[in-house]
């Protein structure tokens, strides 16, 4: 796979706000052309009233965001415990100020970097994502971020590095379901280089024009639309640049469950349940639906798997 | 007057009918919180949780009733038809409630899920153990059969217990502790009945 990582462009003197990869820049193009249907977006009634300055992305859905309350009453951070409800009861002491993001390993500029640093100058944008749930259930979320190539550009891609590695925090004072143990802690998650640089993978501050909940992991967290909801880690307290696979908390627990790659696809089957359709979350009468390969983001993503097995690496 | 003997003279009064009375107060609270949108914002889980919970738990309860004879002397005998009817009730609204509002007649992905994935296989199968077991509960059925060929055949509580509690386990991610606690009472009960009949083997020998 290495041969298909261009990592030496990332280190072509790109001035800091040049932080969209020419090859990405075509990417997008290309998928414009294939989706005059995103056009409807900006015309949408639902669209979240955005307070903290964003703006509008060609990469956000048509599709009705779920309701605020949604969002942020249902969520597994298991840091809080096991229930989808304990985020929103017990995440509310979190202190999220101040916060660093140590960003360490194959990278030209490590080091400690305060969050406001590191997330000045970065171009804002809503990104309103399907999100899917390795349990079969999704949601729609008007994330408020930024690419999280526009970061790697920024502390500068080292030429051997192939993998991004993302910790989250564990702090036991603060946090439950850490101080319980629940699970061997931090949180650990991670993309394939190419991956991490495709421009649908952000780094979010906030949703619904907010500063992120924290319930939903404040004040930073990773988002990777295409993927199953447990790679997009919350709360970072660390971006390690790699060259080797890091482990991810979920399949070093369970790795026949849990793939490293985890890609949304309703062929290969959870062990134990079905990934044919999701219930979309909504009430009592919530439609489900028939789940889409790469959560519909198909057209932009299946090309970073050209040649790989995705019932091996699934 | 002994403790036990209270309890059973206030109970005395209580008729079957009223625990199959009772035994609505779940589904009734259930259905006061689906009305006032008290379930959070996936009602659907919380529906078909909480009535695979309480037959569970109905389950456990009437596991509960010979070992609460043999060791504190109180006698609930007269009761545990209509517990284990009510286990078998709410574990078809469990069971319906996936059809339905869950699966939504999506035939295929049932018919698939009925085979393929473990954790539903065990809970049917613990589901089928049931059927028998309520479509006996009656006199006509314990006349019709024998009382021990009736018992014989309501020895298949101890599998459905067991099935039930393994479903719970399975269905979860990581380890949860309130599944391994009903496994747990589960084990206990059946593991208390093994030990007494080990004992008066012992003894008769
Ligand atoms: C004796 C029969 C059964 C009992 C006692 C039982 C009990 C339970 C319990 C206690 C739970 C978990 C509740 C919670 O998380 O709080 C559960 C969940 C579930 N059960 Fe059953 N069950 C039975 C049969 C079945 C059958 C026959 C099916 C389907 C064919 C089924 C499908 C499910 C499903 C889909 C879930 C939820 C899984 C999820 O969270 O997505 N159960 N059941």
């Amino acid at each position: 796979m290495a041969d298909r990582y261009t990592t030496n462009r990332l280190n072509s003197g790109l001035s800091w706000a040049d932080v969209t990869p020419k090859e990405v820049f075509l990417n997008r193009r290309q998928w414009l052309a294939g989706s005059g249907a995103m056009a409807l977006a900006a015309t949408l009634p639902r669209q979240a009233q955005a307070r903290i300055e964003a703006a509008k992305s060609r990469y956000s859905t048509d599709e009705a965001p779920n309701s605020f309350e949604d969002i942020t009453s249902y969520n597994n951070f298991y840091e809080f415990g096991f229930d989808k409800t304990d985020p929103a009861t017990h995440a509310g002491g979190l202190t999220i100020s101040p916060w660093t993001v140590e960003i360490d390993g194959l990278v030209e500029k490590p080091g400690s970097y305060d969050l406001a640093d590191l997330v000045k100058g970065m171009p804002i944008e809503e990104r309103i994502y399907r999100f899917r749930c390795v349990e079969a259930w999704s949601m729609v979320i008007p994330w408020i971020g930024f690419e999280l190539a526009a970061l790697l550009n920024r502390v500068g891609v080292q030429p051997g590095a192939k993998y991004v590695a993302f910790t989250s925090l564990a702090r036991a004072e603060e946090m439950p379901g850490v101080a319980r143990g629940l699970l061997d802690w931090p949180y650990r998650e991670g993309l394939r280089l190419d991956e991490a640089m495709h421009p649908l993978t952000i780094l979010a501050t906030g949703l619904y024009g907010e500063e992120m909940p924290r319930q939903n992991g404040a004040p930073i967290r990773l988002v990777v639309p295409w993927k199953y909801g447990f790679k997009s880690a919350k709360s970072l307290v660390r971006i390690t640049l790699t060259d080797s696979q890091p482990p991810t908390t979920w399949n070093m627990m369970q790795p026949n469950e849990y793939g490293f790659y985890a890609n949304v696809n309703p062929e290969v089957s959870h062990p134990r349940w079905s990934q044919a359709s999701e219930r979309r979350i909504g009430g009592l009468f919530a439609k489900r639906v028939d789940t889409i390969k790469f959560n519909g983001y198909g057209d932009q993503v299946a090309s970073l798997y050209a040649g790989q097995d995705l019932a091996k690496d699934y | 007057m002994s403790v036990q003997d209270q309890v059973h003279r206030l109970l005395r009064p209580v008729r079957p009918w009223m625990v199959y009375a009772l035994g609505t107060i779940p589904a009734a609270l259930l259905m006061l919180r689906i009305f006032t949108g008290d379930l959070g914002v996936d009602p659907v889980k919380a529906i078909e949780h909480s009535l695979g919970l309480t037959a569970l738990q109905l389950i456990v309860a009437g596991l509960c009733v010979t070992p609460l004879r043999r060791f504190a002397g109180l006698n609930l005998n007269r009761f545990r038809r209509q517990i284990g009817v009510l286990a078998f009730v709410y574990a078809s609204l469990h069971l319906m409630v996936w059809v339905t509002l869950d699966l939504q007649f999506r035939w295929a992905e049932i018919g698939a899920d009925l085979v393929k994935r473990p954790y539903i296989v065990i809970g049917m199968i613990a589901f089928l153990m049931l059927l028998p077991l309520a479509l006996t509960s009656n006199n006509a059925a314990v006349r019709k059969l024998g009382a021990q060929r009736w018992q014989l055949l309501h020895l298949l509580t101890y599998p459905a217990a067991l099935l039930a509690a393994l479903h719970f386990v399975w269905l979860v991610k990581a380890w949860p502790l309130e599944p391994l606690l009903y496994m747990a009472a589960v084990v206990a009960l059946l593991g208390l009945r093994v030990w007494v009949r080990q004992r008066r083997a012992t003894a008769t020998t």
